[in-house]
């Protein structure tokens, strides 16, 4: 590791791509960014938005992040504000929360998944008990960022779904963005919270590209509420970050055959948008809960119970849930098994229109 | 092979309050002229008082009025004499018995044993006395510090020879030391030149445990891997303590990074309340330390250069008494925290599950009455 020389000014620029323009004093914008890109642009803004905001973690500095999504940053805001950290994800957490102890924000990078267990004491212990413990005088707006799911075809730790883990855990925000443009508005809002957040971002989905509204102002809908994205009134289909795409594509397929599906982005696992969930099935009276997550103590048992609770004569069909099995995540030639697919969605789907 | 235990050990007042100021490096010695009788004073008095409150908590543990206590009783030196040498800015970060430090910070006693009587987690306004709450899980607070202390770097505060340079101590243990969170905040201390000092007390046990089952090189050394510089002294002499920190704060605070002092002690009570230390170590152990009492000897120096009589001596005992009665009285006022406050403070913000259940609660409330 090469100790950071804090003592010096910023480094010269890189030959990293240039950052996305400054939107310093601009107005919102609409543009087509893929989600990483989207992601460098709300840490380039909330950087420059905040003096108070540092990146840190393994690599994310002269690298960019392993998957490049602080590509840029390090030479546009300097190694105090963008900081390679030890390879050591405790230490990454721990030093967080003394940081946010003095008023910082810190928006911490854990590189895998799998990796952010040796943080999980830190995590679970302290970052999320802090504000409760100090009698609500602290508070700890620290953002972990953890690239998480499977489907890229990688080695073990590599593509796991830890979000129900942390959902379990009071005092944590529990968040996944299923597109380019909540990316943006999702890590502008984390970032900014009181409150610490787990920003799971589906890798999956990296890459894709859609139409994302950036702006230095934050005038978006709550990151915590849940979204439909697609209207319909036969079953509810409630998924969040990876989930989103077969979902969709399950909805496309039913819908070709006349079956008329309504989709919902959760957006957030804690809090969990019940209000949103239960108003659809109350319309549509079939829940079909979708993650990549093992369902065994999954987020998608905590709705159908929340769900059962708020439309027991409004259900139709028991609720079902479509997730990973109880298994260590599979190794990657037979991980499409293991991910809720569209074709294991349409089942689902099909299931409870049986009733 | 055996690494040894010979690392130099600084010692200012023998066990007999004769200043021999052994092993005494120049920078400490510029701190020792910097104490007046008056300070030396102002550490004994918090010494007595931390003393006397100890007592009385692990009295109110005893007739049930404090779920548990863990006791400082020995180790009024290490933390009362390391904690005189923070300035006003410094922070500091206790573990969880460092009652000697939180009144050296001027925290209320009543504040301490509110987390031990279950009416809290906390017990003070960390930001405004400049010392953390203490932490439970142990070595858990440690990476705080350090972050902390990288936040002195990043705001200018450390290295500029300006009185808003500041530093942070943070408290430890031999068990602590265990740790693979202070391992990891030993290499972040090093990697970003943080302005904190470790401060090692070593109390021989950690529970059960002796220090030489999982140590088998002094704490003193143990930064060397790191680049951290270490420091070992008797952790019963308070003028060693002050000394040996006042150093390393004030290279940390003039930007020269951290450092880990040992303070060798002995942990005269049990690990807790609830511990039983008869089945793992001999009262002779127990008899040879208390031979070493760092209030004594601290008291025993004061008399010596005539700072210290009978009588300002017994004055001093009775204002402990009284801060420990008035601690007590406090105490038995505690009530039990409202659940309307627990749920306030999960989070800054509006969560969705924790006001229908907040909600819930307090129609339940409505309906069934306080039960």
């Amino acid at each position: 590791m090469t100790a950071p020389t804090w003592a010096t000014a910023p480094p010269a620029a890189s030959t990293s791509p240039a950052p996305a323009p400054s939107l310093t004093g601009a107005g919102p914008a609409v543009t087509t960014l893929s989600m990483v890109a989207a992601l460098r642009q709300a840490l380039a803004d909330s950087l420059r938005h905040d003096p108070k905001v540092l990146v840190m973690g393994e690599d994310v500095g002269r690298l960019g992040g392993v998957f490049r999504v602080t590509d840029g940053l390090w030479s546009e805001f300097g190694e105090r504000r963008v900081m390679d950290s030890p390879l050591a994800e405790a230490g990454i957490v721990g030093t967080a929360i003394g940081l946010a102890l003095r008023g910082f924000r810190p928006v911490v990078e854990i590189q895998f998944d799998g990796f952010v267990f040796p943080a999980f004491d830190q995590i679970v212990s302290q970052l999320a008990k802090l504000h409760s413990r100090s009698g609500g005088r602290s508070q700890m707006p620290v953002t972990v960022r953890i690239p998480y799911g499977g489907g890229i075809g990688a080695i073990e730790h590599h593509s796991e779904s830890p979000e129900a883990l942390f959902a379990h855990v009071a005092g944590l925000r529990v968040v996944s963005p299923a597109t380019p443009g909540d990316a943006y508005a999702m890590l502008r809002q984390a970032i900014a919270c009181p409150d610490p957040v787990i920003f799971l971002e589906p890798k999956a989905r990296y890459w894709d590209t859609d139409e994302v509204t950036i702006g230095p102002d934050l005038q978006v809908e709550q990151f915590d509420r849940a979204r439909i994205v697609r209207p319909g009134s036969l079953v509810t289909l409630a998924t969040y970050g990876p989930g989103l795409a077969p979902s969709l594509k399950a909805a496309d397929a039913l819908a070709a055959q006349g079956r008329d599906v309504e989709v919902i982005d959760l957006r957030s696992m804690s809090p969990l948008d019940v209000d949103t969930v239960a108003s659809s099935v109350d319309r549509t009276g079939r829940l079909v809960v979708v993650h990549e997550a093992p369902v065994f103590g999954g987020i998608g048992g905590e709705l159908a119970a929340a769900v059962m609770e708020r439309c027991f004569y409004r259900l139709e069909a028991p609720v079902a849930r479509v997730g990973g099995y109880h298994m260590p995540y599979p190794p990657a030639r037979v991980e499409h098994e293991y991910l809720p697919t569209a074709g294991r969605v349409i089942h689902a789907v099909e299931g409870v229109l049986s009733y | 092979m055996s690494l040894g235990d010979h690392v130099p050990t600084l010692q200012v007042l023998d066990p007999g309050g004769q200043r021999t100021d052994a092993g005494a490096l120049p920078g400490e010695l510029r701190h020792l002229r910097t104490l007046t009788p008056a300070h030396l004073i102002a550490m004994y008095r918090i010494m007595v008082r931390t003393r006397a409150v100890d007592a009385e908590a692990t009295a109110l543990q005893r007739r049930g009025e404090l779920g548990l206590w863990a006791s400082c009783l020995g180790q009024e030196a290490a933390q009362v004499g390391s904690a005189h040498a923070l300035a006003p800015a410094d922070y500091a970060f206790p573990s969880y018995r460092e009652h000697g430090v939180v009144l050296a910070r001027g925290i209320d006693p009543a504040a301490i044993v509110r987390l031990f009587r279950g009416v809290d987690h906390g017990g003070w306004d960390a930001a405004a006395h400049r010392c953390h709450t203490y932490t439970l899980v142990v070595g858990g607070h440690v990476l705080h510090a350090v972050g902390y202390a990288m936040g002195a770097v990043l705001t200018g505060r450390d290295g500029t020879g300006a009185p808003t340079d500041e530093a942070v101590l943070v408290y430890l243990g031999d068990g602590a030391m265990a740790q693979g969170h202070v391992a990891e905040a030993l290499v972040f201390a090093a990697s970003y030149q943080a302005p904190v000092v470790f401060f090692v007390q070593n109390n021989g046990w950690a529970i059960s445990t002796p220090t030489r089952a999982h140590a088998r090189a002094p704490f003193a050394r143990r930064g060397e891997g790191f680049a951290i510089p270490g420091r070992r002294v008797d952790g019963n002499d308070a003028l060693a303590c002050f000394a040996a920190t006042a150093a390393a704060l004030a290279d940390a605070r003039a930007g020269r990074g951290p450092a880990i002092v040992e303070a060798v002690t002995y942990r005269m009570a049990p690990h807790t309340t609830a511990d039983d230390p008869t089945r793992y170590r001999d009262a002779a152990e127990e008899r040879r330390w208390a031979t070493r009492d760092p209030v004594a000897r601290l008291e025993k120096h004061l008399r010596g250069i005539g700072a210290v009589d009978d009588s300002s001596a017994a004055q001093i005992g009775a204002e402990a008494a009284e801060v420990a009665i008035r601690m007590r009285d406090a105490c038995l006022a505690l009530g039990p925290p409202q659940m309307e406050d627990l749920f306030a403070r999960v989070y800054a913000t509006e969560h969705q599950q924790v006001s229908a259940e907040s909600a819930a609660w307090a129609s339940r409330r409505v309906s069934h009455g306080a039960r």
